[in-house]
Formats: structure tokens, C-alpha cells, sequence
């Protein structure tokens, strides 16, 4: 049996001057599963999130997401195609505070890419605001709805950026090390967030350093060391393949 | 005021805001700001400083070059007088709209770039409309004259119904000469409305946008939203807003000339926003008000005034403290400009609103003063 691909990378190359940040890498997200990308600093991780949103174009190959190809398109292109990202240093509205954090992609997802809706009151905008309300309790950050973003803790700025995606219902979610500088507790909180919205079908990329988080989540992992894909599988398959505790550990156990 | 207020108080707003520009010829009356020729200056600049704010306020963009559009509204009102009729309102219409057309070609090459850039590139364009008024554009500016009524206009209209009289006709609004006060409050009246459609802008979904693209606008790139036309419009309407008040001038006093649109005019604007708070409803017109207000005093003072101020001081004293002084006075009204801005940016960079935020938070909460608690306020956007 073969599932459905919601994303394909097509042999993708991305090289930065004299480097070759992604040779040649080939992947497939089949829908509805949590595919994990792991891999030691500098290996090209968020390169190849990159690639997939736009932010950077790839020296060669494609991507494709269910058959439209995302290479060329601009990242707000490819958000109104279904597509949102969690960024490594959370990207937030600082400025504004949390609901209208959380306010301002959904009325994205509801009006396209441009509306000039000036004239009626935010304030009328209950269906928008019931649904930002609904995503920031649901991730635990109700209570401080009215504080700027900026005043966060990087873990809740984490959270908050999650919210911010999640409220989009996209159909494919790239998460780049959504757990990074969070408590022990908080981490465990998005791990069971983020299983929640597997139950609903939302396929998943995550790329992420904590192996707990990785073998808590993932259905599927892909090695990616020095712009390579070096190793791809079951997780209890990449956990045992000594390739990858050689490139990742230094031959240390995963 | 967290989120942004709802349709009822954003109604109890604009009615107390209706009330206080009317009555302006009352309460400014104890600080001598009382006369029509001054109130106009209020109310016209206040329109200016209010949709510069739409830009600058919501957006982050720093327009360095709005008072291109003040010109092009003003010289059009004037054509407008010329041609058709002294009737005041196709003259705003055509100053407003036209303003706009300029700002669309001028906003879409100009937003291609962001930060210093964008500012670099509106300047470039207003210098490039202020030179082109005094050289190319001679026919239709009148060059350093400035475009004035003649006898010989044809004004179209108004020739239908009306023998043209011996002297030059003034502006009217069907019929109501706009001299004195009825130009106050034809102007008046165009504030309130600039300012509740500026009111609606800010607690849109559209104006929650703009403030999102200020924010972060590679977040909005990200999230779904092309930014591009969110700016352009955002700059056509503030280009219309500029306008508007510049038609207004030529509906108040039917000239035009092209130092309107030099880049001291432009340079103004973004003191009057920032000196009276960038982003806050109120603050470009507080911001407005206030230099204006001070410019009439200020620059009305020559030495005589000053030493009558300080007759009292012994000989010697006084003659030093004239001299100083007046270096501040007069032609100099712009070194007290410049220092009172300085003072702002360094010492309230909320300018005049945050000012008052904070003179109020004294007020109402003393204890929090008297023990140093930390206030754990939720601190939320205005
Ligand atoms: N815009 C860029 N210009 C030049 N070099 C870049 C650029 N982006 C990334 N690189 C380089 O490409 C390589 C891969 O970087 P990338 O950020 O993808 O690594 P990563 O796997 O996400 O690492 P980490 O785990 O530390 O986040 C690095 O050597 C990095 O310096
Ligand atoms: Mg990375």
C-alpha cells in the first residue's frame, strides 16, 4: 500500500558560493504522517525549509506540493496554497499583541493574499476572533492574550508562532526546531499539542535536535548530514544504522 | 485600549471629536488661538499630519517626500478655480483624487525598496516635482510667481450663471464666501470626516494588517499576505490626505506656489507626527496643532517685542538676553523648532500622547510611585 505524497523534493540543489549547503536531495512527505529531519548543525536542515517556502530559490531541481510546483512561487504563494512554517528564531508580530497575532493569519487563510477591508470594525470580526481564541487556549496561552508578543519567553514566542500557524489549518506544517530553548515541561506540552494535531490529519515536517522529541512524534526520519541525505527509515531503523550515529554523535548512541 | 475599541466607543469617540474641533473657536480663545486665519492652519495641517500617519504611523514607511501630493492638491484646487468654477468642492475632489493618481505612480516605484531607501527615493521624487514646477512645468505651475486667478480665466461654470464682477471673485461654497469663519468650518468639517475615516482605517481588519507589516512584514510574506498592494494603498491614501490639505489651502487662499512642495514642507509633516506620536489617532494632530500654534507666536516676536518682555531686567542683562533670544524668534522660529524636537526624540519618543500616558499613570496610580512596586500590568498597544 501506498500512500498519498504531499510533498516531493525533487533533487534539490542549493549552493551558497563555494558551498554546497543541499547536494542533490530527494524526499518524499507522504500525507497525513509526521516526517522527521535530522542532522548536525550546519547539515542543511533549514536550508531545505527554505527551499520549500520560497525564501530561497534552489540552484537546481523542484518541489512539488500535491502536483503544483512550488519553486519560483513566493512564499505568501505558497502559504495560500496550504503551507505554513514554524522558523527557527521564532518569527512573531512583537508589536502587537497575542490574539492579534493569532487574528492576523487567520484572516489570511479566510481573505487571500490581499483585501482591502477597511471599513468594518475588527471588532465585528467574530468568527476570526473566536477562531484565534479557540487555537491560543488550546496551546495554553489564553491568559495572557492581551500582552505584546514581544514580551514573551522564547518558549511561549515558540508557542505563540505555532498558534499562529495552526490557526491557518494548513494542510502541511514545517516545523524547525519548535521545541528549542523550552522548559522540560513546556516541551512535553508540545509534544502532546503537536500529536493532538496529528489525530486530525495534518502532515508534518519537523526538524528537531532533541532525540525525545524526534522518537515521540516522528513516523518516519531523514538523515541529512553535509547536504546529504544519509540514511532514511522507520525510527527504530535510523536509531540502529550505525552510518548515522557515526555522522550525527560522532559514533556516539542515539 | 487593548485589541482596538469596539464600534461604540469608536462612535463616542469621533462625537467628542466633533465637538471639540467646532468648538475650537472657543477653547483656543484663552491662548489667543482664536482667529480664522489660524484655526485654518490647524485644521489643514491636522488633515496632512493625519494621513501621513496612515502611512507612517501604520505601515513604518517614512515618506519623505508628501509634500509633492500638498502641491499637486493645491495647484489643481487652483485650476479647478481657473477653469470650471469658484466653488470649493470640485476643487477638493480634483485636488484629492489627482493627489492620488500621483501617489500610485509614485508609491509604486518607490515601495519597491523599503527602509532608508524608500525615504531616499520619495525625497528624490518630491525635489524632482519642486524643480520641475519652476522649469518644465511653467505653463501649468506659473513657475516662481506661483498660479494665481487673472480676470481673464474662463471658469466655465460659473460664467453660465453668473456676469463675472469688476474685481477678482472669491472662493465660495454654493454661494457662502470661504473667508473668515465659514472657511474654518468648511475646513472643520473636512477634518472630522479625514479623521473618522482615519478612525475606521486604524480598527480595521485592513489597518490591523498594516500594523502587522510594520511589525514584521517577512512574517506576512509567511503568512499568506502580498504586501505590496497593502503598502500601495496605504500610501495612495495618505497621498490623497496630503491632497486634500493642500487643496484646501488654495480653497482658503486661492494660490499656489512651488515651495509647497520643497522638501522643508515634506521634512514638516514627520515633525508634526513624531512630536505628537507616531501610530496613536490623536498625536499627528496634537503634533500639528502644537507647531503651528507655536510658529505664529514664535515667529510674530522680532527684538522691539523682546524687549518689552524683558524691559524689566537691568540695561546691560536685557541687551544679552535679546540677543540670545532672539536668535529663536522671527526667521529663527525654526532653531526653537529644531530644539524642541530634539528634547522629544531624546527625552519622550511617544511624543506628546505618550507624554500624556505618562503624566496620567502619575496621577491615577501614586502608590505604585511611592513604593516602587514593578507593576505587573499587562503592557498592551494603544
Ligand atoms: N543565506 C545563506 N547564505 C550563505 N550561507 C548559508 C545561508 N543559509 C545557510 N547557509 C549555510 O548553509 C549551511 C547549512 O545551514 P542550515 O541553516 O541549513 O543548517 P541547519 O542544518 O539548519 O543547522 P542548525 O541545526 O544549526 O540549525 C551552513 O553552513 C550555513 O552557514
Ligand atoms: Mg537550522
Amino acid at each position: 500500500m501506498t500512500a498519498k505524497i504531499i510533498l516531493d523534493v525533487d533533487d534539490v540543489q542549493m549552493r551558497f558560493g563555494g558551498l554546497m549547503a543541499l547536494s542533490d536531495v530527494n524526499l518524499q512527505i507522504e500525507e497525513g504522517k509526521t516526517h522527521a529531519i535530522i542532522g548536525p548543525n550546519g547539515a542543511g536542515k533549514s536550508t531545505l525549509l527554505n527551499v520549500c517556502v520560497g525564501r530561497l530559490q534552489p540552484s537546481r531541481g523542484t518541489v512539488m506540493f500535491e502536483g503544483e510546483i512550488l519553486t519560483g512561487k513566493t512564499p505568501y504563494e505558497i502559504n495560500q496554497v496550504g503551507v505554513a512554517r514554524v522558523f527557527q528564531t521564532p518569527e512573531i508580530f512583537p508589536e502587537l499583541n497575542l490574539l492579534e497575532n493569532v487574528m492576523v493569519p487567520a484572516l489570511a487563510k479566510r481573505d487571500g493574499s490581499f483585501k482591502f477591508n477597511a471599513f468594518r470594525n475588527v471588532m465585528r470580526e467574530a468568527d476570526i476572533r473566536d477562531e484565534a481564541e479557540h487555537v491560543l487556549e488550546d496551546l495554553g496561552l489564553q491568559e495572557q492574550r492581551t500582552h505584546i508578543a514581544g514580551s514573551l519567553s522564547r518558549g511561549d514566542k515558540r508557542r505563540l508562532e505555532l498558534a499562529m500557524c495552526l490557526v491557518q489549518h494548513p494542510r502541511l506544517l514545517l516545523l524547525d526546531e519548535p521545541t528549542a530553548g523550552m522548559s522540560r515541561a513546556d516541551t512535553n506540552r508540545t509534544i502532546e499539542i503537536l500529536k493532538r494535531i496529528k489525530e486530525r490529519g495534518m502532515t508534518k515536517v519537523i526538524i528537531e535536535h532533541d532525540m525525545h522529541v524526534v522518537f515521540s512524534l516522528a513516523d518516519k526520519i531523514s538523515v541529512l548530514a553535509q547536504g546529504k541525505i544519509i540514511a532514511e527509515g522507520a525510527p527504530d531503523d535510523v536509531r540502529g544504522n550505525p552510518k548515522v550515529q557515526e555522522a550525527y554523535l560522532g559514533g556516539a548512541h542515539l | 485600549m487593548s485589541v482596538s475599541p469596539s464600534p461604540k466607543k469608536e462612535l463616542a469617540t469621533i462625537a467628542i471629536f466633533t465637538v471639540a474641533v467646532l468648538a475650537m473657536p472657543i477653547w483656543l480663545a484663552p491662548i489667543g488661538a482664536a482667529y480664522p486665519d489660524l484655526l485654518q492652519k490647524f485644521a489643514i495641517f491636522g488633515i496632512f499630519a493625519i494621513g501621513f500617519n496612515i502611512l507612517f504611523g501604520l505601515t513604518g514607511y517614512l515618506s519623505f517626500g508628501h509634500a509633492a501630493f500638498l502641491g499637486v492638491g493645491s495647484y489643481t484646487a487652483v485650476w479647478s478655480f481657473k477653469l470650471l468654477t469658484m466653488n470649493v468642492l470640485p476643487a477638493v475632489i480634483f485636488g484629492t483624487v489627482l493627489a492620488g493618481l500621483f501617489a500610485v505612480l509614485i508609491g509604486y516605484v518607490s515601495l519597491r525598496r523599503s527602509g532608508i531607501y524608500f525615504s531616499i527615493l520619495t525625497l528624490a521624487f518630491a525635489q524632482m516635482s519642486y524643480n520641475l514646477a519652476y522649469s518644465v512645468l511653467t505653463p501649468i505651475t506659473n513657475g516662481e510667481t506661483g498660479l494665481q486667478l487673472t480676470q481673464q480665466d474662463p471658469r466655465i461654470i460659473d460664467s453660465m450663471f453668473v456676469e463675472a464682477g469688476a474685481g477678482l471673485p472669491s472662493t465660495t461654497l454654493f454661494g457662502l464666501k470661504m473667508s473668515g469663519y465659514p472657511g474654518f468650518y468648511f475646513c472643520a468639517v473636512v477634518l472630522i470626516i479625514g479623521f473618522w475615516i482615519s478612525l475606521k482605517i486604524f480598527n480595521s481588519p485592513f489597518g490591523m494588517k498594516l500594523k502587522a507589516i510594520k511589525s514584521n512584514q517577512t512574517r506576512m510574506g509567511y503568512t499568506g499576505f502580498n504586501t505590496r498592494p497593502y503598502l500601495l494603498v496605504a500610501f495612495v491614501i495618505s497621498g490623497m490626505y496630503a491632497g486634500l490639505a493642500g487643496s484646501l489651502m488654495a480653497a482658503t487662499d486661492p494660490l499656489a506656489g512651488a515651495e509647497r512642495m520643497q522638501w522643508t514642507a515634506s521634512g514638516e509633516v514627520v515633525l508634526m507626527t513624531i512630536l505628537g506620536g507616531v501610530g496613536t489617532l490623536i498625536g499627528p494632530l496634537l503634533g500639528a496643532g502644537v507647531i503651528k500654534y507655536f510658529e505664529n507666536i514664535f515667529s510674530s516676536y522680532n527684538e522691539n517685542v523682546l524687549h518689552q518682555i524683558f524691559a524689566a531686567l537691568p540695561d546691560p542683562l536685557e541687551d544679552a538676553v535679546v540677543a540670545v533670544t532672539s536668535l529663536f524668534v522671527g526667521e529663527g522660529w525654526h532653531l526653537t523648532l529644531g530644539t524642541l524636537f530634539m528634547v522629544i526624540v531624546i527625552f519622550l519618543p511617544g511624543g506628546i500622547v505618550e507624554g500624556a500616558r505618562r503624566l496620567k499613570s502619575l496621577v491615577l496610580r501614586p502608590t505604585v510611585r511611592k513604593y516602587g512596586f514593578k507593576t505587573d500590568q499587562p503592557t498592551t498597544r494603544s
